[in-house]
């Protein structure tokens, strides 16, 4: 069995976010860039699966579609212990077009099991997974909190609102991935940055999809008002706000 | 052309959410110039379909074929866009919730319909449809156009107020063509949160965070919440800890909730945390330290130690219950 992790690489979680060029791009200045934390979960537990015996687990890819400046972030997953990558040469513009062009990737190669994330804090669509499934008409699984695989069988656990089931599911298929699927993410150790700079990084040619939607420009949200404070000796105070003033209680 | 909503049910009940979104498709149909037809799929009685009527819907269909008993986005994806088609639907409508981010992307693809999610406000312009979607983790809104003929849109739980407008629903079966499809997955168990407040759906939350010290501190937290209707949450250190369900833990890793009023006690502020919060109309926070970033995001704020205040404001709450 094969997996594919879908790697999206996205501003650090603490940088200011800021946009230039009348708010249509954002500013990269300044800029660290990590991989999507939902994916370096997933990688972290796509390769705890290589390791377990017999789950019949071989090989770890991952796949990211993006212009070269983002192979430090692919580095970084094959350094973390991926096997090898793929990367699509192409600045995507939205989901659909980032969907069409993984869909590529997952052709030309044989994966059993196809990882996404539920969402990229960048343009947090929770789209890629979904999309990418119906581009292959592969079985999609959204909100997975536990992947396992046993004698080549995979069991998920997904959750829904409200709720939560457990399921088989056929290979190959595309899993998108929640909280709970590993604790934490595995970091890489020097041996393994060592080792990733002789993985191979397999460069695939751009589908021929158009984006279906545009980007006009970035909005900041509405600032808060500034803080009203209530003396501590007197909550009654703040209940009194909350009741006549902001009305919500 | 009309305006398709998919609403959605729990064991045959609705739930505000699906109210919430015919109120969202309703107004925009006026706007549009058109009418909004309301899909619901899976076994639910007639009475409880007309309660969708309540806001404004006049014609529901039904499928209640048993191809769709269980979830499969496959198969729920060809119902949605067979029924679209078939309504010239221009502009599809659900949640931004676990159904409708298994369901929507799909969609778009089988449609070639462009996807906008996470959506809070109305369209910002009707033609070119121009609409705000949630960017980089609540830091910013994308502005985006969607020109194709169909549209789809998931609108954040919480963020559009009920409008009544009752009026009378005609209800039909929608008579999709599914039969002989079969779900792939084989669902060996399935587990419901019932008769309890899921902290989605709630308008109140009360969430703690690492400055409640310890598990044993979460009761004052419980009883302010139950006390209002509400929902308890918590940071994730805590959950982590083991100190509250990780059903609670709300941020860039957990839930995103978009409540009327977060109680944020004892919780930093961190970017990560506040990625799953700043969507709440109003934040309160409880904490010793006045520099902490929560305050930034606070409209109401109690610098003070949430062991002695805590007590104090559950009192002050009971009294202002019982006046
Ligand atoms: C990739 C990534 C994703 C993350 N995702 C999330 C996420 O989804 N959700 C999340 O919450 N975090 C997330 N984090 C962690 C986040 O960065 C913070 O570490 C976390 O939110 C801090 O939790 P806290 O506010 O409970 O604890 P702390 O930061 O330790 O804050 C405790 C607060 O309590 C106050 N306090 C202490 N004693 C008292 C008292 N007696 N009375 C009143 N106040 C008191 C302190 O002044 C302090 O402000 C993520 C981190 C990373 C790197
Ligand atoms: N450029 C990309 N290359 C590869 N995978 C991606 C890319 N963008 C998003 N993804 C995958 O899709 C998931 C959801 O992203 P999104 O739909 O953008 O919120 C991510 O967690 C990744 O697994």
């Amino acid at each position: 069995m094969n997996i594919l992790v879908c790697i999206s690489h996205v501003p650090d979680t603490t940088t200011k976010i800021k946009f230039s060029e009348n708010n249509t791009r954002l500013d990269t200045a300044g800029i660290q860039w990590v991989i999507n934390p939902w994916d370096e979960l997933s990688l972290t537990r796509a390769l705890e699966l290589k390791e377990k015996s017999g789950s019949g687990v071989q090989k770890v890819s991952i796949a990211h579609v993006g212009p070269a400046s983002t192979e430090p972030t692919i580095r970084k997953a094959l350094a973390i212990g991926a096997d090898d990558a793929y990367r699509v040469d192409t600045e995507a513009r939205d989901a659909y077009q980032v969907a069409a062009n993984l869909a590529e990737v997952v052709k030309s190669g044989s994966f059993d099991m196809i990882l996404c994330g539920i969402e990229s804090s960048d343009y947090n669509g929770s789209s890629v997974g979904g999309m990418l499934a119906e581009f292959l008409d592969y079985v999609s699984v959204s909100g997975i909190s536990h992947l396992d695989v046993e004698n080549g069988e995979v069991h998920t656990t997904r959750e829904l609102d409200g709720g939560c089931e457990k399921l088989i599911v056929p290979a190959p298929f595309v899993g998108i991935v929640q909280k709970g699927i590993a604790k934490e993410p595995r970091i890489a150790a020097m041996r393994g940055i060592m080792m990733a700079r002789k993985k191979p990084i397999q460069l695939v040619d751009a589908a021929d999809k158009e984006p279906l939607t545009v980007i006009k420009e970035f909005e900041p949200p509405k600032p808060r008002p500034a803080c009203k404070f209530v003396d501590p000796e007197n909550p009654e105070e703040l209940i009194e706000l909350l009741q006549n003033e902001a009305k919500v209680i | 052309m009309s305006v398709l909503v998919y609403t959605e049910n729990w064991d045959g009940e609705f739930k505000k959410l699906s109210f919430e979104l015919i109120s969202f498709a309703v107004k925009l149909a006026e706007e549009m110039q058109t009418e909004v037809v309301a899909l619901s799929v899976g076994k639910t009685k007639d009475e409880e379909l007309k309660k969708l009527s309540q806001y404004g819907v006049k014609r529901i269909l039904k499928v209640e074929n048993e191809e769709v008993d269980q979830f499969d986005p496959q198969i729920y994806a060809k119902v949605l866009s067979e029924v679209a088609a078939r309504e010239q639907a221009s502009l599809v409508v659900m949640a931004d919730n676990n159904t409708g981010k298994a369901l929507a992307p799909r969609l778009s693809v089988r449609m070639k319909a462009a996807l906008a999610s996470g959506v809070s406000s109305m369209p910002d312009s009707l033609s070119p449809f121009v609409i705000k979607t949630r960017a980089f983790s609540g830091n910013a809104f994308a502005v985006t156009e969607l020109p194709t003929e169909v549209k789809i849109v998931t609108i954040a739980q919480n963020s559009f107020d009920l409008v009544e407008k009752p009026s009378e629903a005609v209800i039909e079966d929608a008579g999709v063509d599914i039969s002989g499809m079969k779900p792939k997955t084989v669902v060996k168990e399935v587990e419901k949160q019932t008769d309890q407040l899921l902290l989605t759906d709630a308008e109140i939350v009360v969430s703690g965070g690492r400055g409640m010290r310890s598990a044993e501190n979460w009761a004052p937290i419980e009883e302010l919440a139950s006390l209002m209707n509400g929902a308890t949450a918590c940071s994730r250190p805590v959950s982590d800890e083991g100190w509250r369900p990780h059903e609670e833990h709300t941020g860039q890793t957990g839930k995103v909730i978009s409540p009327n009023v977060y109680f944020a006690i004892g919780i930093s502020g961190a970017t990560q945390h506040l990625a799953g919060v700043s969507g709440s109309k109003y934040i309160i926070a409880i904490n010793n330290d006045k520099e902490a970033p929560i305050f930034d995001a606070a409209q109401y704020g109690i610098v003070g130690d949430a062991a002695k205040i805590l007590p104090k404001l559950v009192d002050a709450l009971k009294k202002a219950k019982s006046a």
